[in-house]
């Protein structure tokens, strides 16, 4: 393996560089909204070493950005509040530290990139100035010193003319130049996680193209972990070395990539898997995953997809499942995971 | 005309053809005094057919003028110029209360389940509203009944007719809407996105509900989406749009395995498939900036900017779709070549 990463500006204290990049376990987040719970996460656990890229893959609702928004420590508390678990950055628990060590972890540590970047970024101020900023307030550089900085950076985003378009605002730029800024500003200040919260949604499959090859490039050269949250498996099949599937605010299977394509060990997986056309063959009837996506304010007992698996037996509507190994990295939350992942189910 | 006559010629003749459409939006300044300072070329010259029972896809970038096509079809444009032929009649031309009828015929389901509902009507009163525009078409007194009935054709249950729409997903919303499109018994459905807002398992419900449809009522769609792979599913033929224009036209075999516009072999290697095996095993290939303004597009061919092909003449010279030599299907480009992008290759 290539050696550790580059920690510019303030070292986490107290971080093992030994442990992993980034460990989530047993994540909990409910929102609190007129006297009731809402659990929105209910069980998040991953491991996203460096120089990797994580795939966080689930349909909407099933609690993706809350989950990477409580990695990042921006949630709104009220009404969020995070109910148990860990959220582990080379060891050191981010969810025990106080709010100014987090204010460090963020953009130094940990950065984000979020699907709609016009509203990410502030539409009264130069991409340049926003870019610099970071600069002037994380690491106290100088005005021409951070503008030089920021020009570099959209121009390793890809941004032509860079010098030019540094004094330009937000809506000067297209959707996808737009994303690249959002690039920008989440290397700014060197972190060794990124995470990409649906990057390309918003974006035309050839800006996709473009946007995807470019966070990959920019991974692999700084060494980063990344991990990239997405409903689009073409994508994940693409990039991603491991997968992280929710479903109903749990992950419900972890695997790597192969192993999630090829073997799936849980019945949402293996259903989504059959229920996406592909571009290169012609497809027959789309598997239909039967129902709705449940309700997190009102769950269904037992497994929570039980009322649309096909698989379920009488036992799935009242015993809750445990995360089991069915290989070397490879777990699922059934009570017939084994079967599954032998296609026995 | 005789019935048999009649059912003879509906047979070979287009249920909707498209000849030389053009829509252009000026774009006016001044206060006071407006004046046209330019044109946005939403839709250029733009020819389709359809039979019944068939699915034409329409694919392209955002902005390229799909939406302003659905629009141009169901007559809720305008055209600047060309032809609309709904069974044969022209609708191109016609005032919005002589097309009524004709209207009719031909139906759009909207892209954006959580928009195109009015939130203060029940669903019975938005499904039924096409009977009080066309209030010949079923008796008062039966409406009811037919609204359950079209409830019950797209999947929804008929005891939900005064609910309302908030009360429904965003797949719910979608059967909602085609229930609506298909009220006064159309031949035709333009449907404008029909499944991009919607989450993957449920998009797979709503397409097999589109086909199970078009089986059983024979209807002909023109199904708009930017996803190629839904595409692929559900047409028969393809229609591949750049910035107003057909490049490429085609079936599904041809434009999907033996694309020749180098605009639709880019769009296709950019689609990601879901198989890890395949990574790095296809061609890649990456376009340079984004679509251009259909404002002033670039002379010429307008893809030539973004083309890796481009040479003088396509700065010059306006490429039309063309058949190849040997009688392929009609590209807009004159180099164009057959090359596969879309399966493993190396
Ligand atoms: N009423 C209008 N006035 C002026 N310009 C318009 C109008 N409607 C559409 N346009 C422009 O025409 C072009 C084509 O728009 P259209 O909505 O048809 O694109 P589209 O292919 O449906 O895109 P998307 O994939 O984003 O839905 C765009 O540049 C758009 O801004
Ligand atoms: N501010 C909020 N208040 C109440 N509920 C919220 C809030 N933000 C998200 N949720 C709920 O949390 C759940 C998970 O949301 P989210 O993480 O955004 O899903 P995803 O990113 O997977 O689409 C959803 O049920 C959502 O409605
Ligand atoms: S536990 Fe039962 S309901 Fe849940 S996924 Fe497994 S088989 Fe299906
Ligand atoms: S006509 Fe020229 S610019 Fe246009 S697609 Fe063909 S080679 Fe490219
Ligand atoms: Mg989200
Ligand atoms: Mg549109």
């Amino acid at each position: 393996m290539v050696s550790t990463p580059q920690v510019v500006g303030d070292t986490l204290p107290g971080a093992d560089l030994n442990a992993p990049l980034l460990e989530v376990e047993d994540l909990k987040v409910e929102f609190r909204v007129r006297g009731k719970r809402v659990p929105a996460v209910r069980s998040a656990s991953f491991t996203l070493e460096r120089g990797r890229t994580l795939a966080v893959v689930g349909e909407s609702g099933s609690g993706k950005s809350v989950t990477s928004q409580a990695v990042m420590g921006i949630l709104d508390s009220p009404p969020a509040y995070i109910t148990g678990g860990e959220v582990r950055l080379q060891g050191v628990d981010l969810l025990k530290q106080n709010e100014e060590t987090r204010r460090t972890v963020r953009g130094n540590h940990i950065a984000i990139v979020f699907q709609d970047a016009l509203s990410a970024l502030n539409p009264l101020w130069s991409v340049g100035f926003q870019i610099g900023e970071l600069f002037r307030v994380h690491r106290g550089t100088g005005r021409a010193e951070a503008k030089k900085r920021a020009i570099e950076l959209l121009d390793l985003v890809g941004i032509p003319d860079a010098k030019n378009r540094v004094g330009h605002y937000p809506h000067q730029f297209s959707g996808g130049m737009r994303q690249r800024v959002m690039i920008a500003m989440a290397l700014a200040l060197d972190p060794e996680v990124l995470i990409a919260d649906e990057p390309t949604t918003a974006l035309d499959v050839t800006v996709q193209a473009q946007i995807m090859r470019l966070l990959k490039s920019i991974q692999e050269e700084r060494h980063m972990g990344l991990i990239l949250i997405t409903h689009d498996l073409g994508v994940v099949a693409d990039v991603a070395d491991d997968v992280a599937v929710m479903y109903a605010g749990e992950v419900v299977e972890r695997a790597g990539i192969r192993d999630a394509f090829k073997r799936p060990a849980h019945p949402y997986s293996k259903a989504l898997l059959r229920a996406i056309p592909r571009v290169d063959t012609l497809g027959q009837e789309l598997e239909v995953i039967a129902g709705l996506p449940p309700n997190p304010a009102s769950l269904p007992t037992g497994c929570p997809f039980h009322p649309r698996c096909k698989a379920a037996e009488d036992r799935c509507a009242e015993e809750a499942p445990p995360l089991a190994a069915v290989a070397e990295g490879h777990t699922s939350r059934c009570h017939f995971a084994m079967e599954v992942y032998r296609d026995e189910r | 005309m005789n019935a048999e006559l009649g059912q003879a010629d509906s047979a070979t003749e287009p249920v909707l053809e498209a000849t030389d459409l053009v829509k252009h939006f000026p774009i006016q300044r001044g206060i006071v005094v407006k004046r046209t300072v330019g044109r946005v070329q939403a839709v250029d010259g733009v020819d389709l057919r359809l039979h019944a029972g068939q699915t034409l896809g329409v694919v392209g970038e955002s902005g390229c003028g799909k939406s302003t096509l659905a629009k141009l079809l169901v007559g809720l444009e305008t055209p600047t110029s060309g032809s609309i032929k709904v069974l044969g009649r022209e609708i191109g031309n016609l005032s919005s209360r002589r097309i009524r009828p004709v209207r009719r015929d031909i139906q759009l389901v909207f892209q954006d389940p959580y928009t195109s509902l009015n939130p203060r009507m029940t669903v019975g009163d938005i499904i039924g509203e096409p009977f009080e525009i066309h209030p010949n078409v079923v008796p008062k007194r039966e409406r009811a009944g037919e609204v359950k009935d079209l409830l019950d054709m797209v999947g929804l249950s008929p005891d939900h007719i005064n609910r309302y729409p908030h009360q429904f997903s965003g797949g719910q919303r979608q059967r909602i809407g085609i229930a609506r499109a298909l009220a006064l018994r159309p031949q035709v459905l333009v449907c404008d996105e029909p499944v991009s807002a919607l989450d993957v398992s449920i998009q797979g419900q709503v397409i097999n509900l589109l086909k199970r449809l078009q089986a059983e009522l024979g209807l002909a769609y023109v199904f708009i989406a930017h996803d190629l792979s839904v595409v692929r599913h559900i047409a028969d033929e393809v229609a591949v749009m750049y910035l107003g224009k057909v490049v490429e036209r085609g079936t599904g075999p041809q434009i999907y395995d033996h694309p020749r516009h180098p605009y639709t072999q880019a769009l296709l290697s950019a689609v990601p498939v879901p198989d890890p095996d395949l990574r790095g095993h296809r061609e890649e290939i990456i376009l340079q900036g984004d679509v251009p303004s259909p404002i002033n597009p670039p002379s010429g061919c307008r893809f030539r900017t973004r083309c890796w092909k481009a040479e003088e003449q396509c700065a010059e010279v306006v490429p039309t779709l063309q058949v190849g030599d040997n009688g392929t299907h009609p590209t807009a480009c004159f180099f164009a070549e057959e090359r596969d992008v879309t399966h493993a290759v190396k």
